[in-house]
């Protein structure tokens, strides 16, 4: 037995991965690792050039180019498929009696592992392979209850936030939400009409029937106004008896007369609680985002309170225009804005 | 407490007894939720108060619920994750046994703000170990048990296991391994894990 051979048969427990080469590139002894990589191509005998590209240092092709790079890292892989990836580190035998090349698997181990069957046995005692899938494993099983958090913590934010705009009696948006689309359509620079709606004759409802027949009031008034709006309209209850109404890119004051007769038409409809009959009517205010220079959506509302109040003062059931701050009498014939 | 320590009890408790049986512990207990989210922490008291109305409910003692919690750990596909990461500890029983003294630092690896009481394993004889078990996670002993229990037959060891009464501040488990290759154990590959 000769000094190299008593070498490769301790390699074989140190690096199962390594190769010993002679001087001229052939492979004299290999490692049981890499063999089982290649289980049917016996790697003695071969060519360690033609078994292994170099990926870096490129340009390696010949034996006393590989020889030039001792000491260094390599990257190699395998010439036929699966092209496993593979680091390797050369180190020569003395008097040019060629050299050990001992490889490992380096980020591929994975795939590895996967594709070879790899076993821990497969593996020398100290190399901390077992450990990297180890961690892999558990960090992505963290990493995913993480991820399952994150979603469901995203999902109730939603909720949290879709309840913080809801009215809860009626269902409709509620001030906060009127604010805060309100703010994004003045950013946005766009155009809409802000009705005020104030229900008549809700208090004596409240006083007389109770505030279980109000709440049922409400609700009615909330579902008409909602099946008399389009979807992409906004109506909140923003006090007691209060509603404001957002048409976004609607400025037609015929369309929004007849938008606002229809309301108080169907809330003047005579409702009835546990048997008894409930009767409310509205008045209405309208105003024009384009009334106004478009910075403060405040002063939009407040014109459209102004002609609310002068609707009320003018008898009820009916829609007044700011702008022209002169009744228009629901079921009547549209006065056009002047 | 850890939300996963709290979350293991949770999915024990609905998979064996059902989601009554644990919105009724939750109830007892005056949780206000649930459902345990793994990665939170959560009071150590919350933990205690559920275990005591379970038991209650359950009409069993901690150390046997917490046994059965231990195997069901092991054994039971929902916590397949869990079976695969005991099974890097060792190739066989045995190396799986001398790797428990890693296991805190192991869990803190993948989880580190999980952190297990000490464990050390001694060996007596080759078929003779001793596991002891330091305090700072009330019942830990009892679901080693049924995880050592489980992992015996996860690699086809027979093993018997009993309560080794107490060495100093420690709990220990008694455990003698009749044979180490007594059934065919359970598959692992170490890239076998699919998806």
């Amino acid at each position: 037995m000769t000094t190299t051979d008593q070498m490769a048969d301790l390699l074989e427990t140190l690096c199962p991965m390594f190769v010993l080469i002679d001087a001229t590139g052939r492979i004299r002894r290999v490692g049981p690792t890499l063999q089982k990589l290649r289980p049917d191509q016996p790697m003695v005998g071969d060519d360690f050039l033609q078994l292994f590209e170099l990926v870096r240092p490129r340009m390696v092709s010949t034996m006393p180019a590989l020889m030039a790079t001792a000491g260094g890292r390599l990257q190699l892989r395998f010439r036929d498929e699966p092209r496993t990836g593979l680091k390797g580190l050369i180190a020569p035998l003395p008097d040019d009696a060629g050299a050990v090349v001992n490889l490992s698997f380096g980020i591929s181990i994975l795939d590895a592992v996967r594709d070879y069957a790899l076993t821990s046995a497969d593996f020398s005692g100290t190399d901390l392979a077992i450990e990297l899938l180890y961690l892999v494993e558990a960090k992505s099983a963290a990493m995913e209850a993480s991820r399952s958090l994150n979603l469901r913590l995203q999902g109730a934010m939603l909720a949290a936030e879709e309840q913080a705009y809801t009215d809860t009696l009626t269902g409709l948006k509620n001030r906060r939400a009127m604010d805060h689309i309100l703010g994004h359509l003045i950013r946005s620079k766009s155009k809409f009409a802000l009705m005020h709606l104030d229900l008549d004759f809700f208090k004596s409802v409240n006083d007389q029937l109770g505030h279980a027949a109000g709440d049922y009031v409400l609700q009615q008034a909330a579902r008409i106004m909602l099946e008399e709006t389009r979807h992409d309209d906004t109506v909140a209850r923003i006090g007691g008896d209060e509603f404001v109404f957002v048409f976004k890119d609607l400025v037609d004051p015929k369309t929004l007369c007849g938008i606002a007769e229809r309301i108080i038409a169907r809330l003047q409809e005579p409702m009835t609680f546990e048997g008894k009959t409930c009767e409310v009517s509205a008045s209405i205010g309208t105003a024009l985002s384009t009334q106004f220079d478009n910075k403060d959506w405040a002063e939009v509302l407040n014109a459209a309170d102004q002609a609310l109040y002068e609707a009320k003062k003018n008898g009820r059931a009916c829609h007044v225009f700011y702008g022209n701050l002169t009744a228009t009498p629901a079921k009547s014939d549209v006065q056009p804005l002047a | 407490m850890h939300g996963l320590i709290n979350r293991a009890i949770q999915s024990f408790v609905c998979t064996t007894y059902g989601r009554p049986c644990w919105a009724r512990a939750t109830e007892t207990a005056g949780l206000g939720f649930v459902e345990f989210e793994p990665m939170l922490i959560y009071d150590a008291e919350l933990s205690v108060r559920l275990l005591d109305a379970l038991c209650t409910d359950l009409k069993r003692s901690r150390a046997d619920f917490l046994e059965d919690l231990g195997t069901y750990l092991v054994s039971h596909p929902n916590t397949e994750d869990l079976r695969r990461l005991l099974r890097f500890g060792g190739v066989s029983y045995v190396d799986f046994l001398h790797s428990l003294d890693d296991l805190p630092d192991r869990v803190r690896l993948a989880v580190s703000d999980l952190e297990l009481p000490m464990l050390e394993l001694r060996e007596e004889t080759p078929t003779e170990y001793k596991l002891l078990c330091f305090p700072g996670l009330p019942g830990f002993s009892s679901v080693m048990t049924g995880v050592l229990r489980a992992m015996g037959d996860d690699y086809g060891a027979l093993v018997m296991l009993a309560d080794g009464g107490h060495k100093g501040e420690a709990e220990v488990i008694a455990i003698t391994l009749v044979e180490s290759a007594f059934a065919e154990g359970r598959q692992f590959d170490l890239g076998g894990k699919t998806s």
